[in-house]
């Protein structure tokens, strides 16, 4: 552990481990043909299976168990050749048959982790399990009309549930696991890591202990944080909380508790003592899921190269600086199109500044990150590359790439047409730039004189004022060269 | 009375419906008639589905003038009113489900219409079909037609009922633990509990869901296999259905049973078994030899374990199957306008459900509950192995199994009511072919003294139900117990 921590902490060590909920990107719920559409009128996506009515049995979706599947080989876990779903039993108006399908002592997968850089470190967080199960519906209170209202559109949505073992140590370590774990979900592409719409859902369970001890103490488990900084500064509180009431020699009890982010405090939801007996027993409606060795390697065969790996290619293949190697790989969306726009000739470097700044900027104004898909982006890799390659062989300037890159965005048109039609090309020709340097000279002698008493700030001065009479499109090197030249006298 | 055609098997009307001899319209006419006559009495039916009957049978006589040759054209049938139908409600037998009509038909109802049965009525049940004698029906008991005073035997009481008193071709029944075959025996009926996976259960409001399989309730074997042939096969929304080809059920009909090895279970003929019902099976036994069978004597040991585990399975699963009637989305909601989220489930589950379904609810939460779960429901899983792989070893010396369906016959209404273990132990020789999933058939083979029927109980290796089928045919060849008519029937005649 490193230093702040001892500093923060006193002697004593927080002990972390983090249940994450992940929703599946399929196109239909877990048991049944619904959508799984976000934001659809109330009630809309369920059908008699998912609403739970009599008679009705769920059939799994193999879209779903596949997504699982392949999360647990991404994360190193042993996927089990049988597994089971169990039906977890508590009453609640939002799940309409009295139990929700989940899996219990057979689960999908078993024994992975996941390794990430946090605060300057390697670190590594074993994976207790990974298991597949429905979600719930919503429910609305409506305080004033003493009614409850209930959305069951989300009542089936298939999840996985990604347990780790309590090894992060810092509230930033569960924040960076739970980064590179929704990094590794989006990609995949089984999980959008959409937050705010609840298609990332964390719980964290803390406790602390004396450092050095290696018992842990009693934990709780806090839940209701939708945001990164939310749940790094849910688990902070929490931590501190529980070495408050140790140190005031009370005891923790172990309950579950609620993150209230107005007001960045946990308060308890509900005790060990109160705690349902979900009565788990095996599913009868469904039969045991079989995974043959054959399926597993065939699903293993999809794998996706993975952020550490393409990370690391990118600085060695396009010699990529290790930041923006880093920034490209958070998204598999973002290396893809930089990917592609190598391919398709532009020069890497130019290219990865050009996607992290001006692609990137656009992608999410107009709120197209989402979706994980390319090919919905405004510019494509390849015109993309095309601006690139101009610049690169001195048809254009950065600058004037800019403006031809925005006309990219309202015309849509190629960036060479739009050079040749605006006639944005730069001007090379040693005569025409000589010409206007010599205008410029010719209109300010005093600045002149000023600089070749030593003023060479006023460069910059003459520069200006050559562009503005090429209209921007004088060739910035040629134009300092010959400028230098002019000055000196020659 | 407008005429008698709701007296002949479904095998013989559908000839006579296929050759013009007879007008479907006029079949359903008379079973609409006899439900009239007969229905203050028996009580049968929760739902008499006059109307639509008239516009299947009208729509079976169009496919028959077009040359259509549907399994079932023009069969009037009756459903278990746990069997979901759209538009039609399906109770249940429960207050909870009173009104309560299902959007959508169970895959079985799908496939009847397809094949042109013409739904004449739901049957009474015990609620959720918990129960062996109808008398947890919230809508009142069934009459056995042999004697009114008497159980028609449950689950599926009314179903079995109907079909006695002719009041449709055939049935549809469900057995968790005899449901179908104790009614079948009490009412001199033939019912088949199918294979676990055999028929969907999709639309099949569950009880027990490990248990539970749907079948028929007819007058003969061959009746039987028709309708089996209809329901039977692979569902997509059903995952415990089986994928393997359903055999050509009639056609196994040869009524050759020369060197089938019919294997005697010595549990199910214990000593005090009831001297009738011994002498009718054994004599059953007997012709079956006679036309060239092999009788083998076998033991099942675990058998006497069955009735124990089920009452721990069978509830657990029940506990959890019926949480959804909680007053919420569908069906009855009992509430008072102060009241709160729990106090709403309270008084609607109490309202909603009969004592029965109380208890067994309460057996299951019990035998799920955390520090109960292995001594209770893991046990009893594991007892359940040990009973299919008594059938696994007897099969392996024989091709079938014959024994009593149940140790008495009909009993007295209300003569069990107050003793809710007497009541489990009418179930005593069906129910370990639901923990195994093998199939059985009850089929009559004799009267006591009192003039009731007796049943006599064939089970199967896993989907042969083509053995079960074509023995039980060629007994009906030699027989004519499943030709007899209650008692009932004579005096509605002539009255």
């Amino acid at each position: 552990m490193n230093d702040p921590t001892h500093a923060r902490w006193g002697d004593w060590e927080p002990v972390i481990g983090l249940e994450v909920h992940a929703q599946m990107r399929t196109s239909s719920k877990l048991f049944c043909g619904c959508s799984t559409t976000f934001g659809a009128a109330p009630n809309a996506n369920t059908c008699p299976v998912c609403l739970g009515l009599p008679g009705v049995l769920p059939v799994l979706n193999g879209r779903a168990l596949e997504f699982a599947i392949l999360t647990a080989l991404a994360t190193g876990c042993t996927v089990a050749e049988l597994s089971r779903f169990a039906r977890k039993n508590y009453f609640y108006p939002d799940l309409p048959k009295g139990y929700q399908i989940s899996m219990y002592d057979e689960p999908l997968a078993v024994g992975g982790h996941i390794d990430f850089n946090s605060e300057g470190a390697r670190t590594q967080v074993r994976l207790t399990r990974i298991h597949m199960e429905e979600d719930a519906g919503k429910s609305i209170h409506d305080g004033a009309e003493r009614e409850s209202l209930v959305d069951l559109n989300r009542a089936g949505v298939p999840l996985m549930e990604i347990v780790s073992e309590p090894d992060l140590r810092t509230p930033a370590e569960a924040a960076d696991y739970l980064r590179t774990l929704r990094m590794i979900l989006q990609y995949l592409e089984v999980c959008d890591g959409n937050m705010d719409e609840g298609s990332l859902r964390c719980d964290a369970n803390v406790s602390v202990r004396k450092r050095g001890s290696d018992t842990l103490g009693t934990r709780t488990e806090t839940k209701n944080m939708n945001s990164f900084r939310s749940v790094e500064r849910a688990i902070e509180v929490e931590i501190e909380r529980q070495i408050e009431v140790l140190e005031g020699g009370g005891t923790i009890r172990q309950e579950t508790r609620l993150w209230d982010a107005d007001r960045e405090q946990t308060a308890p939801m509900r005790s060990k003592e109160d705690a349902h007996d979900y009565r788990y027993f095996p599913e009868p409606d469904l039969a045991p899921v079989r995974v043959t060795p054959a399926r597993i390697a065939a699903i293993g065969a999809g794998l996706p190269e993975l952020p550490e790996a393409r990370r690391t290619r990118f600085e060695t293949a396009h010699g990529l600086s290790t930041y923006d190697a880093e920034v490209l790989t958070t998204r598999r969306d973002l290396a893809d199109y930089f990917e592609a726009a190598c391919a398709a000739g532009g020069a890497p470097k130019t290219l990865a500044n050009w996607i992290l700044t001006e692609v990137w900027r656009i992608v999410r104004e107009r709120r197209l990150d989402d979706a994980l898909r390319i090919e919905i982006w405004p510019i494509s890799a390849a015109a993309l590359a095309a601006l690139v390659s101009l610049i690169e062989d001195r048809t254009i300037s950065g600058k004037i790439a800019k403006t031809v890159f925005e006309e990219m965005l309202t015309t849509g048109e190629a960036p060479a047409a739009i050079v040749e039609q605006r006639g944005l090309r730069q001007v090379s020709d040693e005569g025409a730039l000589t010409a206007a340097i010599d205008a410029v000279l010719a209109a300010h002698p005093d600045k002149v004189a000023e600089f070749r008493a030593g003023k060479e700030k006023l460069l910059g001065f003459f520069v200006g004022g050559v562009m503005k009479t090429t209209g921007g499109k004088g060739n910035p090197a040629l134009v300092n060269q010959i400028l230098a030249r002019r000055l000196a006298g020659g | 009375m407008v005429n008698d055609l709701c007296e002949l098997s479904l095998v013989a009307a559908r000839d006579a419906l296929r050759c013009g001899e007879i007008r479907a319209l006029d079949l359903a006419e008379s079973c609409l008639e006899r439900i009239n006559t007969v229905e203050p009495e028996v009580r049968a039916l929760l739902t008499v589905t006059a109307e639509r009957a008239r516009a299947e049978a009208a729509l079976a006589e169009t496919r028959l003038a077009a040359g259509e040759r549907g399994a079932l054209l023009g069969i009037p049938i009756v459903l278990k009113d746990l069997v979901a139908t759209r538009g039609v409600r399906t109770t249940c037998g429960s207050r909870i489900l009173e009104n309560w009509v299902p959007p959508y038909d169970a895959d079985c109802v799908e496939r009847l219409q397809q094949a042109g049965a013409v739904l004449v009525g739901k049957s009474n049940l015990d609620e959720f079909a918990m129960g062996s004698s109808n008398e947890n029906s919230a809508f009142g008991p069934t009459h056995n037609p042999w004697d009114l005073a008497c159980v028609p035997g449950g689950s599926s009481g009314g179903s079995a009922a109907a079909v006695a008193a002719r009041e449709c071709a055939a049935a549809l029944g469900t057995d968790t633990g005899g449901s179908i075959r104790l009614p079948a025996s009490f009412t001199g009926t033939c019912g088949l509990k199918p294979t676990y996976g055999r028929v969907s259960r999709f639309g099949l409001a569950a009880y027990a869901s490990s248990l539970d399989q749907i079948g028929p309730i007819t007058r003969s074997a061959a009746d039987a296999a028709a309708v089996l042939s209809v329901i039977a096969g692979h569902d997509p929304r059903d995952s415990t259905t089986s994928a393997r080809p359903v055999p050509d059920y009639e056609a196994a009909l040869t009524g050759d049973v020369r060197g089938l090895r019919i294997g005697v279970p010595r549990e199910y003929f214990p000593d005090e078994l009831n001297p009738a019902v011994r002498q009718a099976v054994e004599n059953a036994l007997a012709i079956l030899v006679e036309r060239g069978a092999e009788p083998v004597e076998v033991s099942l040991p675990h058998s006497r374990y069955a009735v124990a585990t089920y009452y721990l399975l069978a509830p657990a699963e029940a506990s959890s199957n019926l949480a959804r009637y909680d007053g919420v989305r569908f069906g009855l909601r009992v509430a008072d306008p102060h009241d709160d989220l729990l106090a709403m489930y309270q008084r609607t589950r109490d309202a909603g459900f009969g004592a029965e379904v109380k208890r067994r609810i309460l057996l299951g939460t019990w035998a799920l509950s955390s520090g109960y779960y292995d001594a209770y429901y893991l046990k009893a899983q594991r007892t359940r192995r040990l009973v299919r792989q008594d059938f696994e070893t007897a099969f392996q010396s024989c091709d079938l199994l014959l024994a009593p369906t149940g140790a008495t016959t009909a009993f007295q209404l209300g003569e069990r009511t107050a003793d809710p273990l007497a009541m489990y132990l009418s179930d005593v020789f069906t129910i370990a072919a639901n923990l195994a999933g093998i199939p059985g058939l009850s089929v009559p083979c004799g009267f006591d003294s009192k003039l009731l029927p007796i049943g006599l109980q064939l089970l199967g290796r896993w989907f042969d139900e083509a053995s079960l089928l074509r023995t039980a045919d060629a007994l009906q060849r030699d027989t004519d117990w499943h030709l007899r008519r209650p008692p009932l029937l004579k005096t509605a005649e002539t009255r």
